[in-house]
């Protein structure tokens, strides 16, 4: 067996499983600050036990995630040292600014606001909440820049001597437009995908009358951040699908299966491709729509797949520039209605929220609990887009994947280790859903100190 | 001798970043350990996973930390490392990812085999790469298969060479005396009694092995190359370290012995990197194949970029760091986590 075709599974099964945490983690630390805060400013016991409840279904996530996350940072050179080679000197500043700046900040601040209740001033806990908020968000920063070179690699100049990418601009590499786009898209879901889980397990409590004073302020808080972020996830994206029309084109061409160019270009809402021929089957469009998408005009030109590759042939040199269609087609379709499903979600919990019907609206909560697992798939698959969207390159334009593999691990070597980690992050999935099932059906204890959240806490 | 530039700078960084990695996650591990020794029912057990909690994972980010930085500033030490130790990485990694969950898991549920199957996560999570970080190193500073393009050609059993092990099973002595220690400093009651007695028995096994894998590695420098800048005063420091810990152990000093067991980790780590300079991974195969600071290294721009950002950021993690271990510098007792508010 062919070790490219093991690696990129592992790849793909490590980062996949490592961001169904990390959104949700980042999410939910702000909602925990936010909770604190509250407590902090009001001294009301509600908002304590709404961080110590909202607090420990964070811990739980927290932890996979970072464990998954040593394993991104290595697998970097176990799996795919040519690319470490060819990217290091720009690829590498921006993991180890990510560890100096962000993971020391939020693993030291984590412990402190563990384990700190009642070791801590009030203040000072809260400030540890923060720091970990700060922390989550700096470390989204740097490994979006990290992924934003690979999306449109700037600031460099390939060493002719040694054939391999060096940097010439750091203040290119930050200030890449990819990753500033990026990173709010990536910000708005993860409170998204933390305020969805909010809403809904407020919601199984609110249909049962646990602790109201507890999850009705939870449920509003939800709500409202499902509809913001929503909203900030969808326009961060319609920006994002803008800029990646102009850098990556093929990618956006492939999104909407769109083989020849276009002018005006029609969205297309269904359809049935026939890759081997560059052609759709059967296609369902709206006329004109992907031209105001695409180009903010009516009948603005949009490329397409047949076009774009015989362009690259001529620039790259003979080869299929094409990623998988149907899977970047669907997976872009999916992405978008769902988020636009959980922005409708949002606006009507907000809605009821206005008029004061939150907590009375039965059926409302029995719809939200359903939507839990939404954002996650979205976030799945928004990375799906992106990422075999940008194939066959690892690096655009640069190194394409089949060239940045280790030459000297063998098939068997990534098969044990593909293996081995399917196996432990199976286990591990099926304990954090066991564990964030019981704790969020457990609901709320009855804490009214800082001290009893602290001895609840302690490991 | 040592050249006063970026790439040395670098190499020194990475250095210490090993040794604050070694130092903090060494007592880390050792205390892992020792789990099923110190604590004999589950509360025992509670007090030692407590009085690593607020600190085990801002320990292991200095690891992360180290790999990042010498991905940034040495790509191809990087990644011959990385793909050329593939087999013992992928279970360092499955150790620290089952370490851990254990740790933030194991006081999730109250049914007695879920702590007991934690409590296993947490032991083979810490004796796996207290042995393996050793077996690595051994490796590095004694080199491997390494090719003209840089790629290491040996496979797993040249790294499980004698030399290596020796490595490995000092590693791993080390930290547990350096965990029972931190365990007898930061606890009192019938766990800190048990952690006396584990150092007193251990110590001295330590500091043998220790003096012959430094024997050994001095050995190796004089005959198979002579590259490596060999200090004398150092080495020799570190192999007499231990032997005076266990002096000291026995006199009930604690915490002077746990600042000892801490500078024989630190200056074994500086030993082997004093050793290796200015090589990062020697090449068994023929010198002329060794990865250097400067072969290895990423361009003047990074390096540049790099300190400024370290130069800036590192006193401000140092800063936060020590504050966090002055905020726990409580001992940890059984009646602490039965009392609530203490």
């Amino acid at each position: 067996m062919d070790p490219l075709i093991v690696a990129r599974w592992q790849f793909g099964i490590t980062t996949v499983y490592h961001f169904l945490f990390v959104p949700l983690t980042i999410g939910l630390a702000l909602i925990v600050a936010i909770m604190e805060t509250a407590w902090v400013r009001t001294k009301d016991p509600k908002y304590l036990r709404s961080t110590k409840f909202w607090g420990k279904l964070f811990l739980i996530n927290f932890a996979i995630g970072v464990v998954t996350g040593i394993v991104q940072e290595f697998q970097f050179g176990m799996n795919w040292s040519s690319y470490s080679r060819y990217v290091g000197d720009i690829f590498g500043a921006p993991l180890a600014i990510e560890a100096l700046l962000a993971f020391f900040l939020e693993s030291t601040f984590i412990g402190l606001w563990i384990f700190g209740w009642n070791r801590l001033s009030p203040r000072m806990h809260l400030a540890s909440a923060w720091l970990v908020v700060a922390g989550t968000s700096i470390s989204s920063f740097w490994i979006l820049t990290a992924n934003g070179w690979m999306q449109n690699p700037v600031g460099y100049e390939i060493n002719q001597a040694t054939g391999r990418a060096e940097m010439t601009s750091f203040l290119e590499v930050i200030t890449n437009r990819v990753t500033w786009i990026h990173f709010p898209h990536t910000l708005f879901s993860a409170v998204l995908t933390a305020a969805i889980l909010v809403l809904a397990v407020s919601a199984w409590h609110i249909l049962r009358n646990n602790d109201i004073e507890v999850f009705r302020p939870s449920a509003a808080l939800g709500t409202v951040l499902v509809l913001v972020a929503g909203l900030g996830v969808a326009f961060t994206g319609h920006t994002q699908g803008q800029i990646m029309t102009e850098v990556q084109p093929m990618k956006m061409a492939a999104a909407e299966a769109l083989w020849e160019t276009e002018a005006p270009a029609s969205f297309s809402l269904f359809a049935v491709g026939d890759v081997e021929n560059g052609r759709n089957r059967i296609n369902i469009a709206v006329p004109r729509a992907l031209s105001v998408l695409a180009t903010n005009s009516l009948d603005g030109e949009v490329r397409g797949i047949n076009p774009i590759q015989a362009e690259y042939e001529e620039t790259y040199g003979e080869g299929n520039y094409i990623p998988p269609v149907g899977t970047v087609y669907w997976s872009f379709r999916l992405m978008v209605g769902l988020g636009f499903a959980m922005i409708a979600l949002g606006a009507v919990g907000t809605y009821l929220f206005w008029k004061k019907r939150l907590v009375e609206a039965r059926w409302f909560h029995r719809l939200a609990i359903w939507t839990i697992a939404l954002p996650i798939l979205a976030n799945t698959f928004g990375w799906i887009v992106t990422e075999i969207g940008r194939q066959p390159w690892a690096v655009f334009g640069l190194l394409r994947v089949e060239d940045a593999i280790s030459p000297n691990v063998s098939a068997g070597e990534v098969i044990t280790t593909l293996t081995g980690f399917t196996v432990i992050y199976g286990v591990l999935a099926a304990v954090n859903v066991y564990l964030m099932t019981k704790y969020a059906r457990a609901g709320t204890t009855g804490e009214t100190s800082a001290e009893d959240v602290g001895a609840a806490m302690a490991y | 001798m040592i050249e006063y530039d970026l790439n040395s700078l670098w190499f020194a960084l990475i250095g210490v970043l090993w040794i604050g990695f070694f130092f903090l996650e060494g007592f880390d591990y050792g205390a892992g350990i020792l789990l099923p020794f110190v604590g004999k029912d589950d509360l025992d057990r509670r007090v030692v996973v407590n009085t690593l909690g607020p600190v085990w994972d801002a320990n292991e980010v200095w690891l992360l930390t180290a790999g990042g930085a010498t991905f940034a500033a040495f790509p191809e030490w990087y990644a011959t490392m990385f793909s050329g130790f593939y087999l013992p990485l992928f279970l360092i990694l499955v150790a620290l990812i089952v370490r851990g969950v254990a740790f933030e898991y194991r006081g999730k549920d109250k049914r007695p085999e879920w702590a007991a199957w934690w409590d296993r996560a947490i032991i083979f999570g810490s004796a796996l790469p207290a042995l393996l970080f050793g077996v690595a190193f051994a490796n590095i500073v004694r080199g491997v298969k390494i090719d003209a393009a840089g790629e290491y050609v040996g496979n797993l059993f040249d790294l499980l060479n004698p030399y290596a092990l020796l490595g490995g099973l000092t590693t791993l002595a080390l930290f547990t005396v350096h965990g029972a220690l931190f365990l007898s400093i930061k606890t009192d009651g019938d766990v800190a009694r048990r952690a006396h007695d584990a150092a007193m028995r251990l110590i001295a096994p330590a500091a043998v092995l220790l003096f012959g894998f430094l024997f050994w590695t001095w050995r190796n420098a004089v005959n198979i190359d002579n590259d490596g800048v060999v200090p004398s005063f150092i080495p020799i420091a570190t192999a007499i370290l231990p032997f005076a810990a266990i002096w000291v152990i026995r006199e009930r000093h604690h915490g002077w012995a746990f600042v000892l067991t801490g500078a024989t980790i630190a200056f074994t780590t500086l030993t082997i990197f004093l050793n290796l300079y200015p090589r990062v991974m020697p090449s068994s195969i023929d010198p002329a194949f060794d990865l250097t600071i400067y072969n290895a290294s990423s361009s003047s721009t990074t390096l540049t970029v790099m300190s400024w950002v370290a130069l800036v950021f590192v006193p401000v993690v140092l800063a936060y760091q020590v504050y966090s271990y002055w905020v726990f510098r409580k001992r940890i007792s059984r009646e602490t986590l039965t009392t609530t508010g203490s």
